[in-house]
């Protein structure tokens, strides 16, 4: 067994002509915290659905742990499922259930576990992300940064061994980003599971994360751990980490010659 | 290639493509009805996911029904005494009264305020739910959501519109009632009796459950369809929600007019 | 909102609508008054109906027992042939006289069965024999007028 649990391999995706992937291969080796890291609109977000087999490539393949996601079944897709969890850009959480029910949702699903131990499993995530105090809140009554949290007990209420973040520090304060940082971490080295961040937070992700990929023109532009990343040369690194304005990512969208608009 | 021929072109083009965006949604649409009856049995073996959007479709919509209901009925009852008074025939006011509830005004009138009250809440609500990832997130926690939020809907729709269109009818009947014997002073044993000896149990009752059964089924399609059509923006869910109302309206006058077509020829 | 009083609104609702169902089908309706189940048929020739439709009910003495089934009109002998449904329950003599009448002067039609004096009954696949003509208003008048004319000569 390959010290692997996702391997994706000369993935390409679009939709109808258009391709936003050109050919990815990405690494994901077991317990640790990688990340994807690229601009908005570079195709991130859609790697974590390749990997749930929400999307299907259009080329190349998505291994998740020895097995094919996209030439499963429907039950295979959903068997696959249950070994991850993912916490969405906003939470996503269902806004007519409280955050108990939320977070015992997957269980009442997937499992016939007596309610008394459901109450008690449930607690404890709740516990793990310090919300226990929440149970019986209803979504809308919670801050951004705490629905956050509760999505997060909900993704882990099964113990996945894979934990997907899209977009985990999206509009939160600083208090709020420092809390999802360290329990990403803390999560991930506790449950022994791998995690994958989709994010454009520099400094954060940085701080954390063993191994960084770096997407852009739908290609791997760049990869490494944080501390290589750091020192790397390339000019689209750099741009990124130090968030110049100019640089390979234009500034200019195409436009005509400037000539050519004002009549010059 | 001179002008007009541009337009025309033009023309031709965007009727071809209003035709095709409408055919792709009448397939989707009907992907989604095939995919419902698929997964009907997951959400059969978790009834009380259904009673309580019956208690959402059905319960929250009986007011509104109601009193409709009772304004329908006592108008009948005043435009019809006016009429028939002219013929010397006010006793057949019931019969009046009766015939056009049970067989029309129910189905119809019911179908058309489901479609206002309940269909733009199922829209609106699985719209937000999609717009928000909520169905994705229930796809990427392996339940599927056809199963745990499309299919109860849909089946509670489709239970609730016939309870709600015999409660029209009665109390609509009870609103004629109203206004035929104690105001206008109509005999109260002639206004049931005609009515009795004139409404036909198998040709006009069970008529009007089958036609409130399929106006279910198609209110609650199109709710459900707009919603997870929808497109994931505030905006999108807006504009879902008039489409319900828009498409269902027509749906339930176009299939009354061929489901009473069927039914006095047969 | 906890899940038995859910319950509870649902299974009252479910209720309402079961009762106006009822309602609907013993006060509106006529399922308890003329249930016709069983039934057997038997046909009349007329020369001329009048405004009688299929369905139109089937009385004798005043008290329903049937219904009219279908009228065809015969194109050997140029009249309409009227089958009509008559419950099991009621049994009427080969001779009986059926006549097509009009309930008030504007209503709907019907027709009247009046028992002869014969033993055997009427059976399934019969004819009866011995019929009346829906009146036919224009006729009526135009009738009054000739009678009241030759009066006055």
């Amino acid at each position: 067994m390959s010290n692997s649990i996702i391997s994706i391999k000369d993935l390409s995706f679009g939709y109808g002509d258009r391709l936003l992937h050109k050919g990815i291969d990405m690494e994901f080796p077991r317990g640790k915290v990688s990340a994807i890291m690229g601009g908005s609109g570079s195709g991130k977000t859609t790697i974590l659905r390749l990997i749930g087999g929400q999307l299907k490539p259009t080329s190349g393949q998505v291994e998740v742990d020895g097995t094919i996601v996209h030439k499963q079944n429907r039950d295979g897709i959903y068997r696959l499922r249950r070994k991850m969890g993912m916490l969405f850009q906003h939470g996503a959480l269902f806004s007519d259930l409280s955050v108990f029910e939320n977070v015992a949702f997957p269980m009442r699903e997937h499992t016939n576990l007596p309610e008394n131990i459901i109450k008690d499993l449930v607690l404890l995530k709740l516990n793990a992300v310090g919300l226990r105090g929440a149970a019986y809140l209803m979504p809308p009554e919670l801050s951004g940064g705490m629905a956050r949290r509760v999505a997060l007990a909900r993704a882990i209420a099964l113990d996945p061994d894979i934990i997907m973040y899209d977009e985990p520090f999206a509009g939160l304060d600083p208090i709020s980003m420092a809390v999802i940082c360290d329990l990403i971490r803390s999560l991930n080295d506790a449950l022994g599971a791998t995690s994958i961040i989709v994010t454009h937070d520099v400094a954060e992700t940085f701080s954390f994360a063993d191994y960084i990929y770096f997407v852009a023109d739908g290609v791997v532009a760049a990869e490494g751990s944080p501390k290589q990343l750091m020192a790397s040369k390339l000019p689209f690194v750099k741009q990124f980490i130090h968030a110049e304005k100019d640089g390979p990512v234009p500034f200019h969208y195409d436009a005509p010659s400037m000539k050519e608009d004002f009549a010059l | 290639m001179n002008i007009n021929t541009k337009t025309l072109l033009k023309f031709f083009e965007k009727i071809g493509r209003s035709f095709s965006v409408r055919a792709l949604r009448l397939g989707a649409a009907t992907r989604l009805f095939y995919l419902i009856l698929i997964y009907s049995a997951d959400s059969f073996k978790r009834i009380h996911l259904t009673i309580r959007e019956i208690y959402f479709t059905g319960v929250m919509s009986l007011v509104i029904i109601i009193v409709s209901a009772f304004f329908v009925g006592m108008v009948l009852g005043l435009q019809g005494y006016y009429t028939l008074q002219k013929y010397g025939s006010s006793e057949a006011i019931g019969v009046l009264v009766a015939l056009s509830l049970v067989r029309e005004l129910g189905p119809v009138v019911t179908a058309l305020l489901f479609a206002g009250r309940a269909g733009t809440s199922i829209t609106a609500e699985i719209g937000l739910m999609k717009a928000t990832e909520q169905l994705s997130a229930m796809e990427m926690m392996a339940v599927s959501p056809v199963a745990r939020i499309i299919a109860p809907r849909f089946w509670a729709g489709v239970i609730a519109m016939p309870i709600l269109a015999s409660i029209f009818s009665m109390v609509g009947v009870l609103g004629g009632y109203v206004v035929a014997v104690p105001i206008i002073g109509v005999d109260e044993g002639a206004f049931w009796s005609q009515m009795q000896a004139n409404v036909d149990f198998r040709f006009d009752i069970v008529n009007g459950l089958i036609k409130s059964v399929v106006f279910g089924i198609a209110c609650t399609i199109i709710a459900l369809f707009e919603g997870f059509d929808a497109p994931p923006t505030a905006e999108g869910v807006s504009r879902a929600t008039t489409r319900t109302v828009v498409t269902s309206s027509l749906a339930i006058l176009g299939l009354d007019f061929v489901l009473t077509s069927f039914m006095i020829s047969g | 909102m906890d899940k038995i009083k859910l319950d509870a609104w649902v299974g009252i609702f479910v209720a309402i609508g079961v009762i106006s169902l009822l309602g609907l089908a013993m006060k509106v309706g006529n399922l308890t008054s003329n249930d016709i189940r069983e039934t057997y048929m038997v046909t009349a020739n007329f020369e001329n109906i009048g405004g009688l439709k299929p369905r139109a009910p089937v009385k004798g003495a005043g008290v329903v027992v049937g219904r009219v089934n279908s009228i065809v009109f015969d194109t050997e002998a140029y009249h309409a042939i009227v089958s009509i449904d008559i419950d099991k329950r009621y049994v009427f003599p080969k001779d009986t006289f059926a006549n097509i009448y009009t309930a008030g002067l504007l209503g709907e039609q019907y027709i009247g069965l009046e028992a002869g004096g014969e033993e055997k009954n009427l059976e399934q696949g019969d004819r009866i024999i011995q019929t009346q003509d829906a009146v036919v208003l224009e006729k009526l008048i135009s009738q009054f007028l000739y009678t009241k004319a030759s009066e006055e000569e």
